[in-house]
């Protein structure tokens, strides 16, 4: 992460500042900015020339005040969508965690596993929801897809993480006649949290993803239904600029979790792991 | 050398055979007495470090034994050596800072950090990182993180420090400072060492005896007694003695490899 703002005790007074003076954070800033202004202003412009309808394509201005209006209904929705993404992401870590950790210790589960595990990753989880619709109820069934696919990530890279423990580390344990739980606590969880960590990130993304695509599948999660199903009966009732203020909505929440995952690996692995460290150059 | 004195570990007629059928180490027998310095020169492949694994009970030998004589045993049968052991690497962990990293080998005994920070402080002090305790690795040289790991080794007061190449990937001039502070803490505190290298020159200037070996098979071929008395300094690298005996060295293990040999 890039601390915007002057840098105290540059040397060189000019690693964070372009040439011409102006700090090298700001294009970065003011040009997406620039973008967006310049896209939004094209729309509103085609919707107004063209005067397309607004069941159609609303106009920017149209879904601005649309947000106000509907946002106080939406957010229910926005909290059952969250629950069951933060939920799953949750259990998928614990879950995910605590199978590496078994996987890593005995071989031949690990072999045994491999392939199936493989074969759940790369299926398609909305093709599964139909079928676990059979079983469960709705709501049991997105919680099902949703940590079905993040589930795999997080398992896939603390295995990784677990076994790729510097040897000469283990050695030192093994001379000072370490536990296996001291063992595990003290050099194999630290050593592979920063695998750990990118499990989640890449899960907290998918857990979003997956919530939605399955509430499209297999219907409206509990009583009050999901955001993806707000934009379902959205689109029924051509209450077009709802379907955008969710869309919106949906947006903002893969950024905040993106933001968040990323926030905690940054305070895990700020003082110790190369990924982390801002290089001085 | 003739010692009547009880050996600390007795190694008689050690093999090592790899599973791929490669012999790494071939009928040795050494004694390691207290207060000695032992150096295990020779090129790579020699089985040197083998048979380091094998005091430490890293690794287990294919035939001969490994007596502790004064050693106690746990109800196991499994002797406590009572080891340091200084790696290659530095072989720190990263997510640890300094003081973590030397209080692990007493933590994995049981002794809290309060109890154990005495001796942590008292063995940064030895190796002159004390104001560094709270640093992480990372933010140290390679020649510092090797103190760090050399603190670590000795934090427990073990009864014999075993060092695989610890100096081999620094340079000269950190590498000349490091061998001089081990031959300070070994005035001060006594140590029992043995040390593995492919330094003629580093085996002569630190060492009271230097095994030779060879490889193919890894193997002894002679033993080299260092007869200097008194705290050596740099005057000891630039003299005559020190010269002769590097040569001495140099002879007997050039004299044990062949012609297609290479180090």
């Amino acid at each position: 992460m890039t601390a915007p703002g002057p840098v105290i005790d540059d040397e060189e007074g000019g690693a964070s500042r372009a040439a011409g003076g102006l700090p090298a954070w700001l294009p970065k800033v003011v040009l997406p900015l620039v973008l967006l202004v310049v896209l939004i202003g094209s729309w509103e412009a085609y919707v107004r020339l063209n005067a397309v309808p607004g069941y159609l394509l609303p106009s920017p201005i149209t879904v601005y005040l649309a947000t106000f209006r509907d946002i106080p209904s939406l957010l229910p929705a926005l909290q059952t969508t969250l629950t069951i993404t933060g939920v799953a992401l949750l259990i998928a870590m614990v879950s995910g965690v605590a199978l590496a950790i078994v996987v890593v210790q005995f071989r031949w589960l690990d072999y045994a596993l491999a392939p199936y595990m493989v074969i759940l990753q790369v299926t398609p989880i909305i093709a599964i929801a139909p079928i676990l619709l059979i079983f469960f109820e709705t709501t049991t069934t997105l919680y099902s897809c949703a940590l079905l696919v993040t589930f795999f990530p997080i398992l896939a890279n603390t295995t990784q993480g677990l076994k790729s423990v510097d040897h000469n580390l283990l050695d030192l344990f093994k001379l000072y006649r370490a536990s296996p739980g001291q063992t595990l606590w003290l050099l194999k969880l630290p050593s592979s949290l920063p695998y750990l960590l990118t499990g989640l990130r890449i899960a907290g993304g998918l857990a979003l993803i997956a919530s939605v695509v399955a509430e499209f599948a297999a219907g409206a999660a509990g009583a009050k239904g999901g955001l993806a199903f707000r934009i379902l009966e959205a689109q029924y009732r051509m209450l077009v600029p709802r379907m955008f203020v969710a869309l919106l909505l949906l947006a903002l929440t893969g950024v905040a979790i993106y933001g968040l995952t990323s926030l905690i690996t940054h305070l895990a692995l700020r003082r110790w792991h190369e990924s982390a460290i801002r290089r001085e150059s | 050398m003739t010692d009547s004195r009880k050996p600390i570990v007795s190694l008689k007629a050690i093999s090592k055979t790899f599973s791929n059928g490669t012999v790494a180490l071939s009928d040795m027998a050494l004694d390691i007495r207290q207060g000695e310095f032992i150096s295990l020169l020779g090129p790579s492949g020699c089985g040197k470090s083998t048979a380091l694994r094998i005091i430490a009970g890293l690794a287990t030998a294919s035939t001969g034994t490994v007596d502790w004589p004064s050693a106690t045993y746990d109800p196991d049968g499994r002797p406590d050596r009572e080891i340091g052991f200084v790696f290659q690497e530095p072989t720190l962990m990263p997510w640890a800072t300094v003081f973590g990293n030397v209080w692990l080998p007493l933590r994995l005994k049981g002794i809290s950090k309060a109890a154990a920070r005495a001796d942590i402080m008292h063995a940064l002090e030895l190796v002159g990182l004390a104001k560094f305790a709270e640093s992480y690795p990372r933010e140290l040289s390679g020649g510092m993180k090797m103190r760090v790991s050399i603190a670590r080794a000795l934090v427990t007061q073990p009864k014999i420090l075993l060092m695989d190449e610890p100096f081999a990937a620094l340079d000269e001039i950190t590498r000349f400072k490091l061998n001089n502070d081990i031959l300070r803490l070994r005035e001060q505190l006594g140590w029992t060492v043995v040390f593995v290298t492919h330094s003629v020159f580093e085996s002569v200037y630190l060492s009271s005896r230097i095994v030779v070996m060879a490889a193919r098979p890894g193997r002894v071929v002679a033993e080299i007694d260092i007869d200097v008395p008194g705290p050596r300094g740099e005057d000891f690298r630039t003299s005559e003695v020190y010269a002769q005996y590097c040569r001495k060295a140099s002879d007997a293990l050039h004299a044990a490899m062949g012609a297609n040999d290479h180090l």
